[in-house]
């Protein structure tokens, strides 16, 4: 075991990080917790039938009043704190890995081709990127949101809201990777086994996919996991004010909006959990990019 | 003056603590120059390191006498050896343009440099300063010392590094790879500044290279080096000239002399390479003789121009087009070895990249066996000449894909240009074509990483044959090889030129080493030829100045050094 640490060097370094070991922890805890949310919680926080108003504003089983059945408390409505956290980080994730995956494919697709073509090519597609950086994510998503409430009729908006949301973000984060595959694309290109295939003539899908994209997935891959944390918070922010899920299915931001009107009023649970849940979350994934950072960037460390 | 007795550094690492130089020992006495040579990974480099006290970190001198005069080295603390260093030992690196500050002009690094070892006045520093610079050469010292260090030639720079090694009249300056990075030309004013140093000044020399060239002419003693262990040290024209070490005798033998050409190179000990008994690559011979395969053809360029787009210098005008090629005319014949010699910039690689399509000249016309071969992106993906022209490039650390096992880089040709359809039997003659280039064939399922350059070098020129090409460019093959690994790699060239007739361009800043592989040779300068003609003309009677001069420069060791 130990002498198959010691062969690769970013298991070992790995080993010697106590700020990635408790990162990597904290987030694999959320994570299967949030994977297993339907087995796990102790009630289904959408099924109505399931939580009654009788319930309402328990607090944590630590203080007074507070009962083991709800462990972390209740909301106003008499829903299961833990339940609803849980399911709110599952559908958090999914939005933020969705949007990962879309912003990754389109970022990393044309910053490729922009690096590996060049000229007019380039110049566009790193306008356009441009722009986008102009935009708030926030001016993004309700950009979205509104052409998405102008042409799909009223009885679908409800359901594709997390599709729309995923959008949303994923459009406001595939600039990083298009810029970050662009650079690396570059630094590849002047690299003499690139120039041995151009050489031979091999197709140029080819060389870009097939010859540089294993060599510059090291950075991309640190970007994926710092994005996801931003994907994250960019979720929680647009569902904060309103933008983003509605309250019968609930994402962490979701939750942090609905407690914000109990913040005077006594119950601080009911906003505190969910916040001090998606701070762990985010920055045990920031932690675990900077590491991946170390590991594949030798020099700055 | 330095004494270094049983010397050992130790780098502790996951594996436990790796030793980095064992049990050296040298001497070296004001105003000597001693050469350290071995191969990369000798130790030479961690030698000097662990004499200034600058030990990359978490290496450690673990044991041994370090004394400078009367001072122990070893015995100094951190803040000591600081004021020590720079004081009395000073350093010259390889690369002139990052061991200055870019953003500091050459006063006022020279400057602070004697101000941080001496209490004089300002005016006083900056007069040893200009007197410094004159003495290294740099004529008009009072206006060029305003001077950044962009605005100075790598020469020049270089020179300014010595200055700033010397302007605290230290004993002993360690030079790691000096001449290096630099053109014969101005190399050979350096190492002139570096003996005149030694002669006049009495500085002692520690100078660190892997060319023995550079030993053979300056140095007044020399230690060989290998595997961190001292091979053989004394008198340079004794051990050089006379060596007892077997592995001595196989450096110089590996070294090639530039006053003759040698058939092969006598390689008594070839490491990394296959004994016999395993696969020599019958097949993969059989394979490249056989087939469609004709006769060897030849390469033409007539009046070839390549420009760059220049530097734009105003908004409204059209920038200057950058020449990096003008009327170059010459022919290869076929089945022949062209060699193409220049310094660097004198556009050697353009040249290589304009024959393999990835530039477009601006003017002229190539032709590959009396067909028109079209440029850059003119020359269609699909062109025969893709297959024909193949290529071996000059960095094997970055010629071949890391992420691809070696069985995919070298089944790519085979495939792309239809040669074999059969997946099996792509991987069998892959492993085949192993066995031709010295290599054992269970390298397929490896990956780059777990080989050494020359065993990269190797692959590469695997994968240019297994294009079957009649036409076969090397830049620069060997120059990022140790001497016994480039002199390996020229002896299977030459095998593989002969066996399979292949017509060959071999691009080198090396003289001695295009000497021995070609049989026309053309000098190129700025984008210009010199001089073009057959190899043995040029290397015995020069006709045009530039290449006398490039001959007189180069360094050279007598020749009945070589064995």
């Amino acid at each position: 075991m130990l002498a198959f640490i010691k062969r690769h060097e970013g298991l070992w370094l790995f080993t010697r990080s106590p700020a990635a070991m408790i990162a990597a922890v904290v987030a694999t805890t959320i994570l299967i917790g949030a994977v297993f949310a339907p087995w796990i919680a102790p009630v289904n926080p959408y099924d109505l039938a399931s939580f009654s108003l009788m319930d309402g504003l328990l607090p944590p089983v630590w203080e007074e009043f507070g009962t083991p059945k709800f462990l972390l408390g209740t909301d106003d409505q008499g829903r299961d704190m833990i339940s609803s956290i849980l399911y709110g980080a599952r559908l958090s994730l999914i939005i933020g890995v969705c949007a990962m995956a879309i912003a990754t494919t389109l970022g990393v697709g044309l910053g490729l081709a922009a690096g590996y073509f060049g000229g007019r090519f380039d110049a566009v597609v790193m306008r356009i990127a441009d722009i986008q950086l102009a935009l708030p994510a926030i001016l993004t998503a309700l950009l979205i949101d509104g052409i998405a409430r102008g042409i799909l009729p009223p009885e679908m908006q409800q359901d594709l809201r997390v599709v729309v949301l995923t959008l949303a973000i994923a459009l406001s984060l595939w600039v990083n990777f298009a810029r970050t595959a662009r650079a690396s694309t570059f630094v590849q290109m002047n690299k003499e086994y690139v120039q041995a295939a151009v050489m031979q003539g091999q197709h140029p899908l080819r060389i870009m996919f097939v010859h540089i994209l294993p060599n510059i997935l090291g950075p991309l891959l640190v970007i994926v996991t710092v994005d996801l944390a931003s994907a994250i918070l960019l979720e929680a922010t647009l569902s904060f004010l309103g933008i983003g899920l509605p309250a019968d299915s609930p994402s962490l931001g979701t939750l942090i909006r609905i407690g914000m009107q109990f913040l005077l009023s006594g119950e601080w649970w009911i906003l505190w959990i969910p916040t001090l849940f998606l701070i762990a979350l985010v920055v045990s994934i920031n932690v675990l990019g900077d590491f991946l950072r170390d590991v594949f960037n030798p020099r700055l460390r | 003056m330095l004494r270094v007795e049983n010397l050992t550094v130790k780098f502790p690492s996951r594996f436990g603590d790796v030793t980095a130089v064992e049990d050296m020992s040298m001497n070296i006495n004001a105003g000597e120059i001693h050469g350290l040579v071995g191969e990369s990974g000798a130790g030479k480099s961690t030698v000097g390191a662990a004499i200034i006290g600058l030990l990359q970190s978490p290496g450690y001198v673990s044991d041994g006498t370090l004394m400078l005069g009367e001072t122990d080295l070893r015995a100094l603390d951190r803040f000591e050896a600081h004021r020590l260093r720079g004081k009395r030992i000073s350093m010259i690196f390889q690369d002139p343009q990052t061991s200055l500050n870019p953003l500091m002009r050459i006063e006022d690094q020279l400057v602070e440099t004697i101000l941080a070892h001496e209490d004089i006045p300002v005016a006083a520093a900056k007069s040893r300063a200009v007197d410094l610079l004159e003495e290294m050469g740099i004529e008009d010292a009072v206006v060029r010392m305003q001077s950044y260090p962009h605005q100075f030639s790598g020469g020049m720079r270089q020179r300014v590094v010595i200055a700033l090694a010397l302007c605290t009249n230290p004993e002993l300056i360690i030079a790691d790879e000096p001449t290096t990075a630099l053109d014969v030309a101005v190399q050979s004013q350096v190492l002139d500044l570096i003996r005149r140093l030694a002669d006049v000044r009495k500085v002692g020399f520690m100078l660190i290279t892997h060319d023995i060239g550079v030993i053979a002419q300056i140095a007044d003693t020399v230690t060989v080096m290998r595997h961190g262990k001292r091979i053989e040290s004394g008198p340079t024209a004794q051990v050089l000239g006379d060596p007892e070490h077997p592995y001595t005798k196989q450096l110089m033998a590996a070294v090639p002399p530039l006053d003759r050409k040698i058939d092969r190179f006598k390689m008594p000990l070839e490491e990394g390479v296959t004994v016999p008994g395993t696969s020599r690559g019958d097949k993969a011979e059989a394979w490249l003789l056989g087939g469609a395969r004709s006769d060897p053809i030849g390469l033409t360029l007539n009046d070839i121009d390549v420009t760059f787009p220049g530097v734009r210098t105003s908004l409204w005008h059209k920038p200057e087009p950058f020449v990096a090629l003008s009327e170059i005319s010459f022919n290869v014949r076929s089945g022949s070895v062209m060699g193409i010699v220049g310094e660097s910039g004198s556009g050697k690689s353009t040249l290589a990249k304009a024959l393999t399509g990835l530039i477009r000249p601006a003017s002229g016309t190539m032709t590959l066996g009396g067909a028109d071969l079209p440029g850059g992106k003119a020359r269609p993906r699909n062109h025969p000449s893709r297959q024909l022209i193949q290529m071996v490039f000059q960095d094997p650390f970055s010629s071949l894909n890391s992420r691809h096992k070696i069985g995919d880089i070298l089944a790519e040709p085979l495939w792309l240009y239809g040669l074999v359809n059969d997946k099996e039997e792509r991987k069998a003659l892959c492993a085949d074509m192993l066995g031709l280039v010295g290599m054992s064939p269970e390298a397929i399922t490896k990956y780059p990483h777990q080989f050494s350059g020359g065993q990269r070098q190797r692959i590469a020129v695997a994968r240019a044959l297994l294009a079957r090409p009649k036409i076969l460019i090397c830049d620069e093959p060997t120059s990022a090889l140790d001497v016994s690994i480039q002199a390996q790699l020229l002896n299977l060239l030459k095998d593989l030129q002969r066996t399979f007739g292949l017509t060959v361009v071999f691009i080198s800043h090396n003289l001695s080493v295009v000497r021995q592989m070609s049989d026309d040779v053309v000098v190129l300068r700025n984008g210009r030829i010199q001089e073009y003609g057959p190899s043995e003309r040029i290397y015995q009677e020069p006709k045009a100045d530039y290449t006398k001069r490039l001959l007189e420069l180069t360094p050279t060791m007598p020749s009945r050094w070589h064995l």
